[in-house]
């Protein structure tokens, strides 16, 4: 049995009545959005009482539940309100689910990305749902004066057995409302779970599938604006002067201005990165007028010189950031990363002696992995809605993270936080984009020029070419090996433009008594920022194909190899700090060795196996290709998940699947590269996705049953694809890939892409 | 500027709106018909994809003055209540994450059951290339085709 204490997040329970005046605006967008079905009118409550700020209750039993964080994909909508419901004990047929606005004071955490929401949310989400019931059964001990240990519920009934007295949720929830919180609430037992585990649908698929206004592309409110934007057409150049009359007559079109994000003292914060601090707006009557003016509009650009400017550090501490001058180019960009793989990097761990086991090494193995720059390409691009008037900000927009735009807003816009209303708004994707929201403050500063509604629209172009990519990595492995073919000593140097990918204290440290990491960085006014998965997206591919073609020199086979290097991590791990638990990282291989069959392989399939952990969850997935038409195709992929408890399986599943083909994508197509600062591709014609051909034809999750508390699952089935794709087309073709993205290499090796 | 009356999902419409206008900003801007998303502008991505006389087309690069005799169906008119088998086999297959690309890619499987009601994997997959999803559904969508043309 847990007992919680509910003074944990007391935040949450803090009654409406407390929040007067607090500007909460209860939104039903469910009546609001579309119109009701008649069974829907019927199960509308004429009045809804609030239990805590997650849960209302209507007086005929219906429930609303609150989703606290930003919806782009990864179906937190669906799976945070199951885990209310299942400690609320109600019955899910009668859950309406309501995006939350962003509400600092109502919720903790509002935050989509690093894999953390249900991990994060999954204690405080069942103390919420476990509270609401505990008020409710309160309720009824009260009114049938019956003492509450008595009392049962189910499905969103009350009842007190040996008098036989029954009700439903609804009838009790009034007075509930007005009950004391209380101190300490029991949460249930794993083994009694009736929602969580059980698939539930996508509570937006209705509306997805039907085409109903969801995202803020589709926002529209009456006298509304269009805005397109117009930003330097490469990193390390900025506006000098544009004309307005070459536009001005041009049918819709209001008005063109620049924008700029920031004042000069505004101590910006880490999602702060912005590529094209100043921008220009053209503002009409139609999407495709102010698009058309954008082609039109005559721009001079000039050189950037080197800026400064404050940022905060970690700790709390002020420092002064830099964005370096020039236009960079992806050869120049090769040439220094080998530069700085050659020289010594920085250590980031050390254990024993790897130096002394490299020189009397027999053999010494060296392989150097490369990945460029990616773009996240969001299939909705870059957008926002603002409505600025006065000194009061309405912005309805796409944000992983809308409190750390909160503060950007207040300097931009010179309006209180108070009067700045952040609405959550259905994403296209985010994959770590949208952490960073300056579109946001874009739109809002429009907006206020104009003071008009105004809907900001980027065009995939603006999109593609405005920053915020995946960094670009390189990173060199090396083994000593002893006559007897034994691993005596692993180092790995890795760095990137602008930041090394190396987390120092992951796998393989801690297996190994002689293990060096080196990092290195280079600066760059090429902005980067979260990408599925960061960093890891790229050392997990890197480090699990040199393991790879390791265990092949040793002749042995890859499982076993890693399970080895986990066995001697378990029993007698190296160093201290080492950031997995070695058993359930073993656990996912076996997982995976046995789903897939590992030992025996259809005919003329070529294998590959990988393994990683990241966001708290491990990881092992197996991919087969065959060569077919003289084609590489991928028939199957098998995934091995420990992520503890699975919420919603078969959406978990759906999520799964995607990562591993967003990982079989970029590691066959996504690069981007540079020239003179402007960036190679613009659109989809050039930048190649994944698309259905080139899609796995099979995929199976399969999750380790377990009873650990939920941890991250949006990303970590994406980085260890990237090797076991590697390996898998070693296997088929004899050739190793040391560089993404593989396609043409392959294309040289006479294969089709 | 010019007047065009438009036969959409079965209603007729006026717009006013430039020649060159492509249909999905008028769906989208002039009649608020904002299922059909804009993912590209190029005909590259099948975010915006609508039926013209029952052919899937992108309609990013489809000007109003070419269709003003067709006969136009948007995912807001695929079916009455939302219960078109595609649809319906989108909904078994709980296919959508983020949801943007789907209702092009509904767009897209419709319009192939139509002129195929019974289509290969190969078919289903060369009917469907022309339609990303950055999600990486790919897998639930030609399951869900395979299953609506079961329903047809
Ligand atoms: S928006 Fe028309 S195909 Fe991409
Ligand atoms: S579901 Fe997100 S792009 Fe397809």
């Amino acid at each position: 049995m847990t007992i919680v204490n509910t003074k944990l997040n007391r935040r949450s329970f803090l009654k409406v009545s407390a929040l007067a005046g607090g500007g909460m605006v209860l939104s039903f967008s469910w009546l609001a959005g579309c119109k009701p079905t008649s069974k829907e009118m019927l199960e509308m409550p004429k009045e809804w009482f609030e239990l805590n700020n997650f849960i209302k209750i209507g007086e005929n039993g219906a429930v609303t539940l609150y989703s606290p964080n930003p919806e782009f994909g990864s179906n937190v909508k669906t799976s945070m309100p199951m885990i209310l419901a299942e400690e609320l004990d109600t019955d899910w047929k009668n859950v309406f689910v309501e995006q939350a606005d962003f509400y600092p004071e109502r919720f903790d955490r509002q935050f989509t990305g690093g894999s953390q929401g249900i991990r994060q949310g999954w204690t405080p989400l069942r103390t919420a749902g476990a509270t609401a019931r505990a008020m409710l059964v309160a309720a009824a001990a009260q009114t049938w004066n019956v003492s509450a240990s008595e009392i049962t519920t189910a499905a969103g009934q009350i009842e007190h057995k040996s008098s036989g007295k029954k009700a439903h949720y609804g009838e009790l929830a009034s007075l509930a409302a007005t009950m004391e919180v209380p101190e300490e609430v029991q949460l249930k037992e794993i083994k009694d779970f009736k929602i969580i585990g059980n698939s539930k649908k996508n509570v937006d698929g209705v509306k997805i599938l039907t085409g109903k206004p969801l995202f803020s592309l589709d926002h529209k409110v009456e006298g509304m604006k269009y805005a397109a934007i117009v930003h330097p057409p490469a990193f390390g150049m900025k506006l000098k002067s544009f004309d307005k009359n070459s536009v001005s007559g041009m049918p819709g079109i209001m008005d063109v201005f620049s924008v700029s994000l920031f004042n000069d003292d505004y101590n910006r914060n880490f999602f702060d990165t912005t590529t094209f601090p100043e921008i220009i707006a053209i503002v009409g009557n139609s999407t495709w007028e102010v698009m058309q003016a954008k082609k039109n509009l005559k721009v001079e650009w000039e050189k950037a010189q080197e800026s400064t400017f404050p940022m905060a550090g970690r700790g709390g501490a002020t420092i002064t950031a830099t964005v370096p001058a020039g236009l960079e180019n992806t050869s120049s960009h090769k040439e220094r990363m080998a530069e700085f793989t050659a020289k010594p990097g920085n250590i980031l761990r050390k254990d024993g002696d790897p130096e002394g086991e490299f020189k009397k090494a027999a053999k010494i193995i060296e392989r150097t992995y490369t990945a460029p720059f990616l773009a996240h390409n969001t299939m909705e691009p870059m957008n926002c809605f603002a409505d600025v008037k006065g000194d009061k900000a309405v912005i309805y927009g796409p944000t992983q993270a809308p409190e750390f735009i909160m503060g950007t807003l207040v300097q931009a816009l010179d309006i209180p936080k108070e009067n700045i209303q952040i609405n959550l708004s259905r994403m296209g994707g985010g994959f770590g984009r949208r952490a960073y929201s300056h579109h946001m403050v874009e739109a809002a500063l429009i907006s206020q020029k104009v003071q008009a509604p105004v809907k900001m629209v980027y065009t995939r172009e603006d999109d593609m070419t405005s920053g915020v990519y995946r960094p670009t990595y390189t990173a060199t492995y090396r083994a000593a090996l002893d006559e007897n073919n034994n691993l005596t000593a692993l180092h790995v140097k890795a760095g990137g433009i602008p930041e090394t990918p190396i987390h120092p204290n992951r796998f393989p440290a801690g297996a190994l008594d002689n293990y060096l990491a080196e990092g290195w960085d280079i600066p760059s006014n090429i902005t980067i920022g979260a990408f599925r998965a960061p960093r890891s997206n790229f050392i997990a591919g890197a480090e699990q194909s040199f393991l790879d073609e390791l265990a092949e020199e040793m002749g042995k086979d890859p499982i076993d190899f890693r399970l080895e290097l986990l066995k001697r991590a378990e029993t007698n791990p190296v160093g201290k700090n080492n950031d997995y638990d070695a058993k359930r990282y073993a656990g996912v291989l076996e997982l995976v060795k046995e789903k897939s069959n590992w030992n025996s392989p259809k005919d003329n399939v070529h294998r590959g196996v990988s393994a990683y952990f990241c966001h708290n969850s491990y990881v092992a997935e197996v991919v087969d290709t065959v060569i077919k038409d003289n084609k590489p195709v991928v028939e199957n992929v098998y995934a091995a998940v420990d992520c503890g408890i699975v919420v919603n399986p078969d959406a978990a599943a759906n999520m799964g699947e995607g990562a591993i083909v967003d990982g079989i994508g970029n590691a066959f197509f996504g690069e981007l590269a540079f020239e003179n600062g402007v960036p190679s591709k613009s659109n989809f014609d050039k930048y190649r996705m994944i698309r259905q051909k080139e899609s796995p034809k099979k995929i199976e999750v399969h999750f380790v049953q377990n009873n650990e508390d939920p941890t991250g699952l949006g990303e970590p089935l994406f980085p260890p694809v990237f090797a076991a794709l590697a390996n898998s087309l070693y296997k088929a073709t004899g050739k190793r890939y040391y560089e993404q993205p593989f396609a043409p290499q392959l294309e040289m090796q006479n294969l089709k892409m | 500027m010019a007047q065009y009356n438009l036969n959409i999902n079965g209603k007729s419409l006026k717009v006013d709106v430039d020649t060159n206008t492509p249909m999905l900003w008028v769906l989208r801007d002039h009649l608020d018909m904002v299922g059909t998303k804009f993912g590209c502008g190029i005909a590259q991505c099948g975010a915006c994809t609508i039926h013209l006389d029952g052919n899937a087309v992108r309609s990013c690069q489809l000007p109003v003055s070419a269709v003003e005799d067709a006969k136009i169906t948007t995912i807001e008119g695929l079916s009455e209540n939302g219960d078109h088998p595609v649809q319906q086999a989108w909904m078994e297959h709980d296919v959508p994450q983020c949801g943007y690309c789907q209702a092009g890619q509904i767009m897209t499987a419709a319009a192939l059951l139509q002129q195929n009601p019974s289509p290969s994997d190969e078919e289903i997959e060369n009917a469907m290339n022309g339609n990303i999803c950055r999600c990486g559904t790919y897998l639930r969508i030609k399951a869900a085709v395979k299953t609506a043309s079961q329903k047809l």
